[in-house]
């Protein structure tokens, strides 16, 4: 190895291997079983628990904790998948700290609430590791419908549309379903492939078939999925990044932190995956957290974040902040880039300080360098290639009550869809209820 | 630093606190170390006669239930009394007796129920010097179904006979440990001191199952698949032995007559408990089978703190709560209270809803975004929710002043004592004094 984290420009293996391989590991590593008694112990199995109802899927959250407590944690398993097909994945990438978590009484209590996301991993661990399917499908209804994405709305629609009876058709632009639990988490959060593992569990139900590779375009259009099955859910997210709008955004080495993600995810070596010296993240949502985090992991000698409202402002919460504060992430609060610098390749972003009047924000005018050999976008994804059809809402597909759009026999879910914050868990439930509505209106 | 010294039938010890009759008293080298981490006496395992030695099982001897965090609540045991040589252990309680003389040393005996055995044990024990015995009709498993333990514990005439020979044979006081594996703890608590006992020391082991092995249908603890009935004892069985203990405290043909009281102790506060209600020492053994000796050093500390607080001493403490046992039928009808519930303190986890709502007496509201509130119209004051919440003083139950109107009954809150032998809807009311 002759690369270090001091090695000018963008470079593979900042890192040795061994150091990479810890950097990489299980951000929560899970659960013992004694430790998994421990925590669930701490649960007060409270009435109409305040965590249910912070949870988008409203998974009954004292009532697995106590199956594990009682040594049952596949009856824990089953509890949490009837609500949330994809809860092996929420137990990992959930923001817990603001959900389910930050609503425990035990938080008001003592500040320490109860590790629902370590326990529900534990659960949904124990019974996906056994290679259990608790599901079985309803009698074949002759119904068929067309989901576009594999992401978690389309796999939760998918899932309990095929337990109803009906058949299922994915289409999937990339060549693996998961959507961003497979291209978009950070690697430390869904170690060992579960993306890929929890995708094939969740198809064990039966009646759901990928295509990979197709996306909506002129080859598949939503005149044609409504001509060819009973219904249509769309779910395929947010394929555009927002530009920066700052001179030199062209520059050699400023990149989109989704498709740095998206490379990081994918790759079967980390060290082959190149760095910055000095990164700078541009954004303060989880995806610039993580582009931040994983970029000091890799080994880049210094990474900052930059956002341009304060601290309290930024969407990323104050666990997500402190992680990335305790990885030796900079922050700099209340800065916007106004030039990439360099000649060719990038050499620094001239930042201008900011100032909150209401919701506008302006620049104070006085500016400042800060090095940069890489530069990531995480300043936002919008809804690309929307059919014409589909009336909109604040750029994105406008839907009413369980992900009904404007078009008949058709419905949106997750983050394509309006409504409801950018969460893997929210788009299970928006994907989860629009199953329901669709399988009522199919059997009306 | 409050005295903690105490004199129970003329034995002498530094503090209150003395270890039972069990595995921890079972040879020189516990006891010992016993000694040297503040105990203030022991009851050394029991001794039976002489002859072979007893036989233990060899596969486990306790079985346990726990609470939250695995902290053991409830431990019984199929152990019998000690498995060693009778001189080994006279030998042994001399030594300690004449290494430690400021600690109570007493010494627990089971034998046959004829008097020729007692007869014939009670000169060596007296010749170790120790200061008492205790007989132990007590054990409820092994030995009983030998005719010893609880067999002679259960019936009260056995126990007077027994007492009444140990009097009559030795110069040493007489403790008579009582088992609880019987209707009322009066009777037998009643014989042992017509056979002359000079004390009682209460309770011994409640005959119990902790658990069955629900693969191999086992009772636990499973010897080879089997198991039998054990003594229970630990924080479990605390209340139990308190009310055995108030009972003969409070017993008219009982009243003063000394009582060690076992049972659960696990904390000073457990122990000022049983010297409230007429203890004079405390026996502990599951707390120091659990955390080993070191517990005393708290319980020592807490009792003295306590003392200190209150502004009392330890005799003061012992028998304070008698006075305020009373039979149901003479607690005052017209105390009136209701739960006030603390919005500051409360953490909304709604157990006190769940609770009175599904089991009780819907006298609790709950409100869109969980405040909960205690209707005083429907609440019988009946403690429910103070015992379920996981927060300390956040439920409390507040007395109505007089002449305020109990919104339940409607009536106005009286503060003249008034019982159920005068109340109107007892067929059996005793008309007040004109």
């Amino acid at each position: 190895m002759t690369n270090s984290p001091f090695t000018p420009g963008i470079a593979p293996a900042r890192l040795d291997p061994a150091a990479l391989d810890a950097n990489f590991s299980d951000l929560h590593p899970p659960l013992d079983d004694h430790e998994a008694l421990v925590a669930a112990d701490r649960c007060y199995f409270c009435h109409d628990a305040p965590c249910i109802t912070a949870c988008p899927t409203s998974i009954d959250i004292p009532l697995f904790i106590r199956q594990i407590a009682t040594g049952t944690p596949e009856a824990a398993a089953k509890t949490i998948f009837d609500q949330n097909i994809l809860g092996g994945m929420c137990a990992r990438v959930c923001p817990t700290e603001t959900l389910c978590e930050e609503a425990c009484v035990r938080e008001a209590a003592e500040g320490k609430p109860v590790e629902i996301g370590r326990l529900q991993r534990y659960a949904t661990d124990t019974l996906m590791e056994a290679g259990l399917h608790p599901y079985t499908r309803a009698p074949a209804t002759g119904k068929k419908v067309a989901v576009v994405g594999a992401g978690p709305a389309g796999l939760a629609c998918a899932h309990r549309l095929a337990m109803h009876g009906h058949d299922v058709t994915i289409f999937e632009a990339k060549p693996k379903g998961g959507g961003l639990n497979e291209y978009g988490i950070a690697y430390y959060k869904t170690v060992g492939g579960f993306a890929g593992a929890e995708v094939d569990w969740l198809m064990k139900i039966g009646g759901i078939t990928m295509e990979t590779g197709k996306a909506l375009g002129p080859d598949l259009t939503l005149e044609s999925l409504r001509d060819g099955f009973d219904a249509v859910f769309l779910g395929m997210g947010l394929q555009g990044v927002n530009a920066l709008r700052a001179n030199g955004e062209t520059r050699e080495g400023v990149e989109d932190a989704v498709e740095f993600i998206e490379d990081l995810r994918q790759t079967g070596d980390l060290g082959l995956l190149p760095v910055g010296r000095n990164v700078v993240v541009i954004g303060g949502g989880m995806t610039a957290i993580d582009a931040a985090v994983q970029s000091k992991l890799l080994g880049a000698e210094t990474v900052t974040i930059l956002y341009r409202r304060g601290r309290d402002a930024m969407p990323a919460s104050t666990y997500e902040q402190d992680l990335a504060a305790s990885r030796g992430v900079r922050f700099v609060f209340n800065a916007m880039p106004v030039e990439i610098l360099g000649n060719g390749a990038v050499t620094g972003v001239r930042v201008e300080y900011t100032r909150s009047e209401g919701k506008s924000l302006t620049g104070t005018g006085e500016t400042f360098d800060i090095p940069a050999d890489q530069v990531l976008k995480a300043i936002g994804q919008t809804l690309e290639g929307a059919p014409e059809a589909l009336q909109l809402a604040g750029g994105k597909i406008a839907v009413t009550g369980a992900g009904r759009t404007s078009v008949a026999g058709v419905w949106a879910g997750g983050d394509c869809a309006s409504g409801g914050e950018d969460l893997t868990v929210t788009a299970v439930a928006e994907g989860r209820d629009a199953a329901e509505d669709i399988h009522a209106s199919l059997m009306d | 630093m409050a005295d903690l010294s105490t004199n129970f039938l003329g034995i002498k010890s530094p503090n209150p606190f003395w270890l039972a009759s069990a595995p921890p008293t079972d040879k020189e080298y516990n006891v010992v170390r016993a000694f040297k981490a503040g105990w203030g006496g022991v009851v050394w395992k029991t001794l039976g006669e002489e002859g072979p030695p007893i036989v233990n099982v060899n596969g486990p001897r306790y079985g346990a239930i726990w609470g939250a965090d695995r902290r053991l609540l409830g431990l019984n045991n199929i152990e019998l009394i000690t498995d060693r040589p009778l001189e080994v252990n006279l030998r042994e309680i001399k030594q300690v007796k004449r290494d430690w003389p400021d600690r109570a040393m007493i010494v627990s005996i089971m034998v046959p129920c004829e008097e020729q055995a007692w007869k014939a044990i009670l000169p060596h024990v007296e010749e170790t010097g120790a200061d008492g015995i205790e007989l132990n009709f007590g054990c409820p498993h092994g030995m009983s179904e030998r005719g010893m333990g609880s067999a002679v514990g259960q019936v009260p005439e056995y126990i007077e006979m027994v007492t009444r020979w140990c009097k009559q044979n030795t110069r040493m006081p007489v403790i008579v440990k009582l088992t609880p594996n019987i209707t009322d703890i009066r009777y037998p608590a009643r014989a042992a001191k017509k056979g002359g006992a000079d004390a009682v020391s209460l309770i011994n082991t409640i005959s119990s199952i902790t658990s069955v092995n629900l693969d191999d249908f086992s009772p636990e603890p499973s010897i080879d698949g089997k198991g039998s009935h054990g003594g229970y004892c630990g924080p479990a069985v605390k209340p139990i032995a308190l009310n055995m203990v108030a009972e003969i405290a409070r017993d008219p043909e009982t009243a003063g007559l000394p009582i060690s009281g076992i049972g659960g102790v696990t904390t000073w506060r457990d122990a000022a408990e049983f010297l409230s209600l007429g203890a004079g020492t405390v026996q502990v053994c599951t707390a120091a089978m659990t955390y080993g000796f070191k517990i005393v050093e708290e319980m020592k500390s807490g009792l003295s703190q306590y003392l200190d607080e209150k502004g009392i001493t330890l005799d003061e403490l012992i028998g304070r709560a008698v006075p305020n046992v009373t039979d149901w039928q003479y607690l005052n009808l017209n105390y009136v209270t209701k739960a006030r519930i603390d919005q500051d303190a409360c953490i909304k986890c709604g157990r006190c809803y769940a609770a009175c709502e599904d089991t009780s007496h819907q006298a609790i509201s709950m409100s869109p975004d969980r405040v909960f509130e205690v209707i005083d119209e429907e609440c019988v004051a009946c403690n429910l929710c103070v015992n379920v919440c996981p927060v300390e003083d956040c439920i409390t139950m507040e007395r109505l002043p007089a002449g305020t109107t109990d919104l339940r009954t409607g009536k106005t809150v009286s503060d003249d004592y008034a019982n159920w032998t005068t109340h109107p809807n007892n067929p059996a009311a005793v008309k007040a004094a004109e």
